[in-house]
């Protein structure tokens, strides 16, 4: 709150400001409904192309694969919007005229704003591979992209995922769930490895086969390959391999989704240039989400962060910003999760694939090789700096406490089981770890017993 | 699907069909003699003259020997009625009975094999198709194709199936006569266990049994790796098994009254009935146990196991409708209604009945005490409208019937008095909640669309607020379903169990209040 910036510098202030915010996704969605919540009195409009309602990226697989419809997606009923005046638009805006004020679209009357709120997402890599641009071959982030997912894997005999991250994973066990054969081009020499240390990249790895996915690594896309008719025939491998198939998912990576902006006053690099308060160069113009890039990143941050947790403290900081006095954004301990086909994912602090002096590192794996631990400490100070679950479940607060507070590593493993988040009944090997990390460590750490509420069966003598 | 999945969904099919075309074969027959076992001595004389037509006249089907019986009693009936000769009127339903004594050949003479060949061969082929499930798949919760199923998602299947079931409940019911060729198939069975010959109950009281534990075969395929879930399903499937099934046909051989003793009032609405009361406290020490422990359960068991563990002890745990529920009922758990309207309607709709469970049991109460003078009429009136509407139309019509179509809890969330009676004292005074995992809720989905309670579990994850819900049955499915683990199942201190403000953990810029 001390870096706090005067009020009438920041945005303006009016009682009927108009503000608007471009995209609907969790990053904008978020900072329409915390500034409603703390501002009554300024007209909100969110505007998106995509749908007219919010819905959950994130769980755009599960529609594709049965469990959800669209409409489950959606984390607010329809009337939600009207009853909180947070008008809608469903339209694709064609460009900014910033010294207007004033947005143009695809089809309706352009729109005036007092400020603007530019959280535009991102888009699919593509790396001008020959045979790119043929039917059948797509990227996934977008409703549309689900869309046409359904209408080209239609029919289809294989399918070639390329790049090994989460979208791309994702892919093919969206694919695999209608028994389309998967082959999993992967660049790395182990599955997400620019991310994950070796172990856990080989665990999912072996998941991956398990799943009846013809995981390819160290494979890498030369071209696609045209069937006569605009359709997809084939792919080539940079090792001049040929593999038929019908659909190419092209999942290596996203970035800011930033053409709307290109060639403007707006000031981009990777993404749109944000300050720690998420002001653009532009007085009156504010970004967040995935399409942002920091000027200055917080500590220990990347300049372009594009997960759903960090878009929406975005906009929580943002729409706090847009009412009262501006603070800037203080991201804590990182954490991040995911789900591999069965196997849940989930880490806090930072777990780097490779690290050197003076990080140490403790890794467990259960001997069914679907579960692990890895903890990334200071050899010096002890200090937890991260861990890594795999197929178990921390408790995120404990795990957010322990970071701020540098707690030591010891400290954390002994009262690992109170972080214990797996559903009651779940086989647990916390006293299993511990033991090996007095094996690995030469230590003697014992599990601290849990003061026990008492049970039902207590009050009877048992 | 492999082949002998198919073979045996194939074998469930016809076995089906047969069982339904049982009900129109056969041949009806009443004699003098049929006639005297089912009736009593001086209705016997009466009937004999009246059914004079009918008796040794051969029927081809149950409906045309039923309206025949019908119309003949009601023919007596009416001429009592206008010389208002009351004491004459035959008040008693002999059609159930007279049916099924009359039925002879394929069904009467051949009960086990036929037995076999339908309820046998269906629970055979059912498992044939279960068993081989997900074989040779890693162990985790696939939902593939459930929004694109005919069955599972209000297709055409789905709906047959919903008109089937709510057929199935009204013949039961209403018109049991029309059934009787089912119930002597499972003659040979209630034999063994009461002693008896078995009614339109025990019939569907071992369909009900059967349906739960091969559909608790396929939850354990389903949920195969998840110990909750597991655990879960075979207590249902014991209770249903034992206290629900066995134990009270057996009583019934010791001469003793019908009970299942997991059975707990206002669910069991009679409990207070003059009869049952009277049918306990005159059984000796198997009666009073039956007596005090039904009273202990409403007094103390659910009041106590509740602060300790939530209403799931019972709901998802014990529980009989629940037991259907979560074994024949969990393909059509998505099916709820997850909108806040729905949920309006289910506060007002649940704790009416409650209410209403309450006041007739009142009623039926200070009637017994007060000699019957005072409140006779009124209480049997209650009790007529009270057994139509909400124990046969509600929780028998509605409740599995609309499985379907509007998921596999419609009787528990929206009817179940005692439902309503655990989930105020769970709401209120327990230690049981739905903890949310700080911030990494992704508002995918998965947890509101598959509760089966209709209870929008995202709109509390999302905001990292504790589910603490009087409806919550806590079947666990929400937590299993998280692709995330934001959701986890706990006893815990009362203490902050209930956050009004919550704070999304993750933000050092601000305190996120939701």
């Amino acid at each position: 709150m001390k870096e706090a910036k005067p009020i009438g510098e920041f945005c303006i202030r009016s009682k009927a400001r108009h503000v608007v915010i471009i995209g609907n996704g969790i990053s904008g969605v978020t900072c329409a409904r915390h500034l409603r919540k703390r501002d009554s009195s300024s007209r909100i409009t969110i505007v998106s192309g995509e749908t007219q309602h919010f819905f959950s990226r994130t769980a755009l697989m599960y529609i594709y694969m049965g469990h959800m419809k669209y409409e489950h997606t959606k984390p607010y009923e329809d009337w939600f919007w009207e009853k909180n005046r947070l008008d809608l638009v469903q339209d694709w805006v064609t460009s900014i005229d910033f010294e207007q004020k004033r947005l143009a679209f695809n089809n309706r009357e352009p729109l005036k704003y007092d400020i603007l709120v530019l959280a535009l997402g991102s888009k699919s890599n593509l790396f001008d591979w020959p045979g790119q641009d043929l039917q059948g071959v797509q990227g996934l982030y977008s409703y549309q992209d689900l869309q046409s997912m359904e209408v080209n894997t239609r029919g289809c005999q294989r399918a070639v995922v390329v790049g090994g991250g989460l979208i791309g994973i994702e892919m093919a066990e969206m694919l695999r769930s209608r028994d389309i054969p998967v082959t999993f081009l992967v660049r790395e020499q182990a599955f997400w490895d620019n991310v994950l240390p070796l172990e856990e990249a080989q665990l999912v790895g072996r998941h991956i086969r398990e799943h009846h996915i013809d995981l390819r690594l160290g494979a890498e896309l030369e071209r696609i390959l045209d069937d006569g008719t605009g359709n997809v025939k084939a792919v080539v491998t940079k090792d001049g391999e040929e593999i038929p198939c019908q659909f190419v998912g092209l999942t290596v990576g996203v970035s800011p989704n930033i053409d709307l902006v290109r060639n403007t006053r707006l000031e981009i690099s990777k993404g749109i240039l944000v300050d720690e308060h998420f002001a653009t160069n532009i007085p009156n113009v504010f970004a967040i989400g995935d399409c942002v890039e920091y000027r200055t990143p917080p500590p220990m941050r990347r300049p372009v962060e594009q997960v759903w947790y960090t878009g929406r403290m975005h906009g929580e900081t943002l729409a706090h910003n847009l009412a009262h006095e501006p603070v800037p954004y203080k991201p804590g301990p990182w954490f991040n999760s995911a789900k591999f086909l069965d196997i849940e994912y989930q880490t806090y602090g930072l777990v780097p694939s490779k690290w050197e002096e003076p990080v140490g590192s403790f890794y467990w794996e259960h001997p069914a090789g679907k579960k692990c631990l890895r903890l990334l400490f200071d050899n010096s100070t002890r200090q937890l700096l991260g861990v890594n679950i795999f197929g178990m479940r921390l408790r995120h607060e404990l795990f957010d406490e322990a970071l701020r507070s540098n707690t030591a590593v010891e400290e954390v493993l002994e009262q690992l089981h109170k972080a214990n988040f797996d559903p009651e009944f779940y086989d647990r090997h916390y006293a299993e770890i511990l033991q090996k990390f007095n094996q690995q460590f030469g230590t003697n750490l014992q599990l601290r017993r849990e003061k026990k509420q008492k049970s039902l069966w207590a009050y009877f003598g048992f | 699907m492999n082949i002998i999945q198919k073979v045996g969904l194939g074998l469930f099919l016809v076995s089906l069909l047969f069982f339904n075309a049982l009900l129109f074969m056969g041949e009806f027959r009443l004699t003098e003699q049929k006639l005297r076992e089912v009736t009593s001595e001086q209705h016997y004389e009466v009937l004999r003259q009246e059914l004079q037509p009918m008796l040794n006249k051969n029927y081809g089907s149950s409906f045309s020997f039923v309206m025949d019986f019908e119309s003949s009693l009601d023919n007596y009936n009416q001429r009592q009625e206008e010389s208002e000769q009351w004491d004459r009127v035959i008040w008693d339903d002999y059609t159930f009975a007279a049916t099924k004594v009359a039925s002879e050949g394929l069904v009467a003479q051949n009960k086990l094999l036929l037995l076999l060949l339908t309820v046998g061969l269906g629970v055979l082929g059912a498992l044939l198709n279960i068993l081989p499930k997900y074989r040779d798949e890693p162990t985790g919760i696939k939902h593939n194709g459930v929004m694109f199923s005919s069955n599972k998602s209000r297709g055409i299947i789905g709906i047959t199936l919903g008109v089937y079931l709510i057929g199935i409940y009204v013949l039961l019911y209403w018109f049991p006569a029309y059934i009787v060729n089912w119930t002597l198939l499972v003659d040979p069975l209630s034999r063994i266990l009461s002693g008896g010959p078995a009614s339109q109950w025990f019939l569907y009281g071992t369909i009900y049994t059967l349906a739960i534990l091969v559909m608790g075969v396929r939850m354990f395929r389903k949920y195969r790796g998840n110990k909750y879930q597991l655990l879960r399903t075979s207590s249902v499937m014991f209770f249903q098994l034992s206290f629900a099934f066995l134990i009270p046909e057996i009583l019934v051989l010791l001469n003793k009254p019908w009970h299942d003793f997991k059975n707990i009032w206002p669910l069991d609405y009679t409990f207070f009935y003059n009869y049952r009361v009277e049918g306990m406290l005159s059984s000796g020490s198997i009666g009073m146990l039956m007596f005090v422990s039904g009273i202990l359960l409403i007094i103390l068991g659910v009041p106590l196991l509740t602060y300790f563990y939530g209403k799931r002890w019972y709901c998802s745990w014990v529980c009989g409708c629940g037991g259907l529920a979560e074994t024949a009922g969990d393909p059509y758990r998505h099916l709820s209604d997850k909108s806040l309207n729905a949920w309006l309607v289910e506060r007002w709709m649940v704790h009416g009945v409650l209410v209403f469970a309450v006041v007739m049991t009142g009623v039926t109460i200070v009637n017994y005490f007060s000699g019957f003078a005072l409140l006779g009429q009124w209480t049997n009136t209650l009790h007529e409208w009270y057994g139509f509407l909400i124990g046969a139309a509600f929780a028998g019509v509605v409740g599995v019937g609309f499985y379907p179509l509007m998921g596999n809890r419609v009787w528990c969330r929206f009817g179940c008095p005692l439902a309503a009676y655990l989930g105020i004292v769970q709401r209120f005074k327990s230690r049981f909640r739905i903890t949310t995992n700080g911030g990494q809720c992704i508002s995918c989905g998965n947890c509101s669309t598959y509760c089966e309670m209709g209870i929008d579990v995202r709109w509390y994850a999302q905001r990292g607020q504790n589910i603490v819900r009087a409806s919550c049955v806590g079947c666990g499915v929400c937590a299993s379903v998280c692709p995330r683990g934001v959701l986890k199942l706990e006893n815990g201190p009362e203490q902050g169990r209930i956050s009004d403000i919550p704070i999304l953990t993750g933000n050092e810029s601000i305190n996120v209040l939701s």
